[in-house]
């Protein structure tokens, strides 16, 4: 096949992903609503077998997690979010895939280097940033009490 | 009939949350990385100027399963552990509030990534 370069551009133009906000939008709005809406469902059925609200709350996110892990492991979760953008991102499933993924791309280069030190590509700055906020806010908490 | 409405609220609320995520993803030049980082940050500082609890309430799940719900646990188990043991709170409160998702995160990625194969993308 040849084409000249004015050829060549437009089918590249025609062909690169485009942003359409109009389309990602409604469909991170809905796929991250579903996963909620899941989640609601497991704590609603926690709740229903006893558990504490608290509990229910954690035990909901934890169910989410392996799931997520387990969607990730086959494959799935990381077509899903081709389409879904920050649909299947922002959600809690979101993290754990970013542990799965990478942990599973570089599983060739080991044990230690490879699967657990990936893991954290994305988790480590989340927990690091996440962490450092939330000790702030507690050593502001502290100013707080030492001037009331 | 609650059930129903309890469901609709985690959509709706979820939706929204994650709406705002590919908003910034589709307007400004944050990666995905800096979203899930700028999510729980959100989350930390709504959970501690205490905003975040009025949607934890009304959405039940669709405030808790967004990173920023992730973020408000956080705060709200500094401020626990701050009441409860002072200033060593500050620094132990985040992550005992948070050490089941995260041990469970680490757990499940770990059996995942060792029974699955690396496939192409």
């Amino acid at each position: 096949m040849s084409m000249t370069a004015p050829e060549y551009q437009a089918l590249a133009a025609r062909l690169a992903p485009k942003s359409k906000p109009w389309v990602n939008v409604p469909k991170a709005f809905f796929t991250g609503g579903c996963i909620c809406a899941i989640g609601q469902g497991l704590i609603l059925l926690y709740t229903g077998l006893g558990l504490p609200a608290d509990t229910a709350s954690g035990a909901c996110s934890m169910t989410l997690v392996a799931l997520s892990a387990l969607l990730t492991g086959l494959g799935v979760y990381d077509r899903l979010a081709r389409h879904a953008g920050a649909g299947t991102l922002v959600p809690i499933t979101g993290f754990a895939n970013a542990m799965v993924s990478p942990a599973l791309e570089f599983k060739n280069e080991g044990f230690i280097l490879g699967i657990a030190a990936k893991m954290f590509v994305i988790a480590g700055p989340v927990l690091v940033y996440g962490l450092t906020a939330s000790v702030v806010y507690g050593v502001l908490l502290c100013l707080g009490q030492l001037v009331v | 009939m609650e059930v129903v409405i309890a469901l609709a609220r985690a959509f709706l609320v979820g939706g929204s949350i994650c709406a705002v995520g590919q908003v910034l993803i589709d307007r400004t030049a944050l990666t995905p990385a800096r979203i899930l980082v700028s999510f729980v940050v959100a989350g930390v500082v709504l959970g501690g100027l205490g905003l975040y609890q009025p949607l934890l309430d009304f959405a039940g799940a669709g405030a808790s399963v967004p990173l920023t719900g992730f973020g408000a646990l956080l705060a709200r188990g500094v401020r626990e552990a701050v009441a409860e043991s002072g200033a060593l709170g500050a620094l132990t409160g985040g992550l005992t509030a948070s050490a089941g998702g995260i041990t469970a995160a680490v757990v499940c990625a770990l059996t995942a990534a060792l029974l699955s194969h690396s496939r192409d993308k």
